[in-house]
C-alpha cells in the first residue's frame, strides 16, 4: 500500500518505509451518489474509511418555523416537500395526528383511499431508491426499467390530486377528492403489468455477481445496534427485528390488510435491499386489497368545522358557503393537547409531535425524519470499509435530504 | 399498540422520586422527569423488565417563552417488545444544562446537537455539540418564539465579489400575518359567561377546553346520555394557560 503515488513527492525515500498519513477528503456537497445535497468529510486510510463525519442541513429550509407560522391547512403542502420520493406518506403522519387531536373519524373511503395510495407511494419510494442503488453499484438496465413503474405511478398521483409529486391529497377527515372508477381499473392493470416488469428487473439484480459483491457483507448491523441507533423501516426489519407500525401500531385500514412483514437474516445492505423488494411486493398485495375491498361512501368526514364542504353544495347553500370562508381563512381550530404520531413511511418510522394550543395554528410541528438517525450510524457503519463502498451504505440507507434536514 | 393501563405506575415504581409529573392524555403518556436525574430515569426506562423501552427514537424541543424554564425537551422512547411508547419531558432554560443520554442511545448524539442547534438547549456530556441544521457560522436558535420567522440575514452571490454574501434581511412586502383569533375564543381574558362552556357543538369548532377534557366530557355525556340534560363539566374555570406566538407582524425584524 505504501507503494501509491501519493508519497512520489518523496524522493529519497524506498518503496515500504513510508508510512502513509490518513487524509481527508470531501464527499460532497455536489456528488451523483450523495443522493442530494450531503457533504461528508472523510478520514480515509489509503482507500479503507476511517471516520465518517456527515455534515447535513444544506437542504434546511426550516418547514417546523414556517408551519408555526401557517394554519392546520395551508402546513399541510410542506409535508411533500419533505420527502418529495414519497410525499403522500408524509402527510399521512400529519393528518393522522391531527384527526387524534381533534377525535375526528374518517369514513372507511377514505381510510381504503389513504390505505391504498399509501401503498402506492411505496412503490414509488421503492422504485427509486433500488433504482439509484443498482445505479450506484454499477447495473444501469433496471434502473431504467424501475422508473418506468415510477412514471405510472405518478400518472395516478396526478389523476387523484392533479399533482404529480406534491400532492396534498391526504387532508384532515379524509382525502381530497373521490376517485374516478377509471382510476381503479387503470391502478389494477398497473398492478399486474408493473409486477412482472418489477420481477424482470430484480431477476437481473438478484442473483447477480457484481450485485452480490458490492452489497453483501457491507455494514453489517446487528440488532443491538439497530435499537441503539434508532433504526426503523427497512433498515431495522434488515438487521432480522420484526418490526413494522403497519402491523404493529396499524392505522386506517392496515389492520384489515393481509401482507408479510420481510426480515433480513445478516443485516448488510443486500438484506436490506431484498427487504425493500419483498415490500414491493407486498405493497402490490395490498393496494390489490384495497381495490377488491374498496367500499362506497364519501370520502371525507362531514364534520364541517374541519372537511370544507364540496363545491356544488356552496352553490346552493348558504351556510356551506359560510364554513368553507371560515376553513380557507381562519381555519379549523384544534384543542389544547400534544400528540406524536408515527407511521411507517416507506423509509421507516416517521413521526410528526404536534403540540396544538387550542387556536388555528399549529404551537410546534415537530417531524421525527428517518434518514436523520440513520445518516448518524454512517460513521460506525462504514468504518472500515473502502471508500467505494461508502456510496452503497449510503444507498441502501435510502436518504432524501428534503426530510433530513427539513 | 398495547394499551398504556398502569404504565404510569409501573414507571413510578421504576425512576421513584425523580418523576416530577405524570399524564395521560389523548392515549399518550407523558412523564416528566427532574432534570438532574434524567439519565438515571432513562437507563431504568430502558432497562426494567415490563418497561424495556429500547428506541429513543427522537428528542424535540419546545420553546414557551413565559415560563421561567422556557423550554421543554421531549423524548420519544418507544418499545418494540411492549410495543407501547412514552414521553419523557425535561424543563430547562439556557443556561441549565440538560444531562446527555449519548452513554444510554448513541442516536442522542444527533438529536440532541438538533435541539441546541434550534433551541439553545445545552446538554452536558454530549461531546460533539455542533450546529447541525444552520449553516456554518450562523448565529441564533431559529425555532426559538422570539426568532423572527424571516431570520436577521440573507444569503445571496456577489458578482463583484465572486462569493457568498450575507446582508441584513430586506423585505419587499412586510410580512403579514393575521389575528383570526375572535375575542370570543383567542383572548387571554374570559368573557362573562365563557367559564360556562362546555362541549363544542362539533368537534373542531372553537372551544377552551384541551382536548384530553374534550375526551372525558365525551365520556362523561356519553354515560349520561338518556338523561335529557346531559351533565356539564362544571370544573372547567379557565382555557389551560394558552402559550401563544406574539402575532405581532414581524415584517421591521430587519435589523441586524
Amino acid at each position: 500500500m505504501s507503494e501509491t503515488a501519493l508519497t512520489s513527492d518523496v524522493a529519497e525515500e524506498t518503496p515500504g518505509d513510508v508510512e502513509i498519513q490518513n487524509y481527508t477528503i470531501n464527499f460532497g456537497p455536489q456528488h451523483p451518489a450523495a443522493h442530494g445535497v450531503l457533504r461528508m468529510v472523510m478520514e480515509l486510510d489509503g482507500e479503507i474509511v476511517e471516520r465518517i463525519d456527515p455534515h447535513i442541513g444544506l437542504l434546511h429550509r426550516g418547514t417546523e418555523k414556517l408551519i408555526e407560522y401557517k394554519t392546520y391547512l395551508q402546513a399541510l403542502p410542506y409535508f411533500d416537500r419533505l420527502d418529495y420520493v414519497s410525499p403522500m406518506c408524509m402527510e399521512h403522519s400529519y393528518v393522522l395526528a391531527i384527526e387524534k387531536l381533534l377525535d375526528l373519524e374518517v369514513p372507511l373511503r377514505g381510510q381504503y383511499i389513504r390505505t391504498m395510495f399509501a401503498e402506492i407511494t411505496r412503490v414509488l419510494n421503492h422504485c427509486l431508491n433500488i433504482a439509484s442503488y443498482v445505479i450506484d453499484v454499477g447495473a444501469l438496465t433496471p434502473g431504467l426499467w424501475l422508473y418506468e413503474i415510477r412514471e405510472d405511478a405518478m400518472g395516478f398521483y396526478e389523476r387523484a390530486s392533479g399533482a404529480r409529486m406534491h400532492a396534498a391529497y391526504f387532508r384532515p377527515g379524509g382525502v381530497h377528492q373521490d376517485l374516478p372508477e377509471k382510476l381503479f381499473v387503470d391502478i389494477g392493470d398497473w398492478c399486474d403489468r408493473s409486477l412482472k416488469l418489477f420481477e424482470d428487473a430484480m431477476s437481473l439484480v438478484v442473483g447477480n455477481r457484481i450485485f452480490k459483491q458490492r452489497s453483501v457483507d457491507i455494514a453489517v448491523v446487528s440488532k443491538e445496534d439497530a435499537l441503539a441507533w434508532g433504526f426503523s423501516g427497512p433498515m431495522i426489519r434488515g438487521s432480522g427485528i420484526a418490526w413494522d407500525l403497519r402491523k404493529s401500531q396499524p392505522y386506517d385500514v392496515y389492520d384489515r390488510m393481509d401482507f408479510d412483514v420481510p426480515v433480513g437474516t445478516r443485516g448488510d445492505c443486500y438484506d436490506r435491499m431484498l427487504v425493500r423488494m419483498e415490500e414491493v411486493r407486498q405493497s402490490f398485495r395490498i393496494v390489490r386489497q384495497c381495490l377488491k375491498e374498496m367500499p362506497e361512501g364519501p370520502v371525507a368526514s362531514f364534520d364541517r368545522k374541519v372537511v370544507p364542504p364540496r363545491r356544488g353544495e356552496m352553490k346552493r347553500s348558504m351556510e356551506a358557503l359560510i364554513h368553507h370562508f371560515k376553513l380557507y381563512t381562519e381555519g379549523f381550530h384544534v384543542p389544547a393537547g400534544e400528540v406524536y404520531v408515527a407511521t411507517e413511511s416507506p423509509k421507516g418510522e416517521f413521526g410528526v409531535y404536534l403540540v396544538a394550543d387550542g387556536s388555528n395554528k399549529p404551537y410546534r410541528c415537530k417531524i421525527r425524519p428517518t434518514a436523520f438517525s440513520h445518516l448518524q450510524a454512517m460513521d460506525f457503519m462504514s468504518k472500515g470499509h473502502m471508500l467505494a463502498d461508502a456510496t452503497a451504505i449510503l444507498g441502501a440507507i435510502d436518504v432524501v435530504f428534503g426530510e433530513c434536514d427539513r | 399498540m398495547a394499551a398504556n393501563d398502569g404504565l404510569i405506575d409501573a414507571v413510578k415504581a421504576a425512576i421513584g422520586a425523580a418523576l416530577v409529573d405524570a399524564v395521560d392524555a389523548v392515549g399518550e403518556v407523558s412523564v416528566t422527569v427532574a432534570r438532574d436525574a434524567l439519565v438515571p430515569a432513562m437507563t431504568a426506562l430502558r432497562d426494567t423488565p415490563g418497561l424495556e423501552f429500547q428506541q429513543l427514537m427522537e428528542i424535540a424541543g419546545v420553546d414557551y417563552p413565559e415560563r421561567p424554564e422556557r423550554f421543554e425537551v421531549c423524548y420519544h422512547l418507544l418499545s418494540v417488545t411492549k410495543n407501547r411508547r412514552i414521553r419523557v419531558k425535561v424543563i430547562t432554560d439556557e443556561d441549565k444544562p440538560v444531562p446527555s443520554v449519548t452513554s444510554l442511545w448513541p442516536v442522542a448524539g444527533w438529536l440532541e446537537r438538533e435541539v441546541y442547534d434550534m433551541y439553545g438547549v445545552l446538554f452536558s456530556g454530549n461531546t460533539d455539540l455542533r450546529r447541525i441544521l444552520t449553516d456554518y457560522g450562523f448565529q441564533g436558535h431559529p425555532q426559538r418564539k422570539d426568532f423572527p420567522l424571516t431570520g436577521y440575514v440573507e444569503l445571496r452571490y456577489s458578482e463583484e465579489q465572486k462569493r457568498v454574501v450575507y446582508e441584513p434581511v430586506k423585505l419587499a412586502q412586510d410580512f403579514r400575518s393575521f389575528d383570526f383569533m375572535s375575542p370570543w375564543e383567542g383572548a387571554e381574558y374570559i368573557l362573562p359567561g365563557d367559564e360556562k362552556a362546555a362541549l363544542p357543538e362539533a368537534k373542531g369548532a372553537p372551544t377552551p377546553l384541551t382536548a384530553d377534557q374534550i375526551k372525558k366530557a365525551d365520556a362523561v355525556a356519553a354515560a349520561a346520555a338518556p338523561a335529557p340534560k346531559a351533565k356539564t363539566p362544571r370544573t372547567v374555570k379557565k382555557p389551560a394557560a394558552k402559550p401563544r406566538a406574539p402575532r405581532k407582524p414581524k415584517g421591521e425584524g430587519a435589523k441586524e
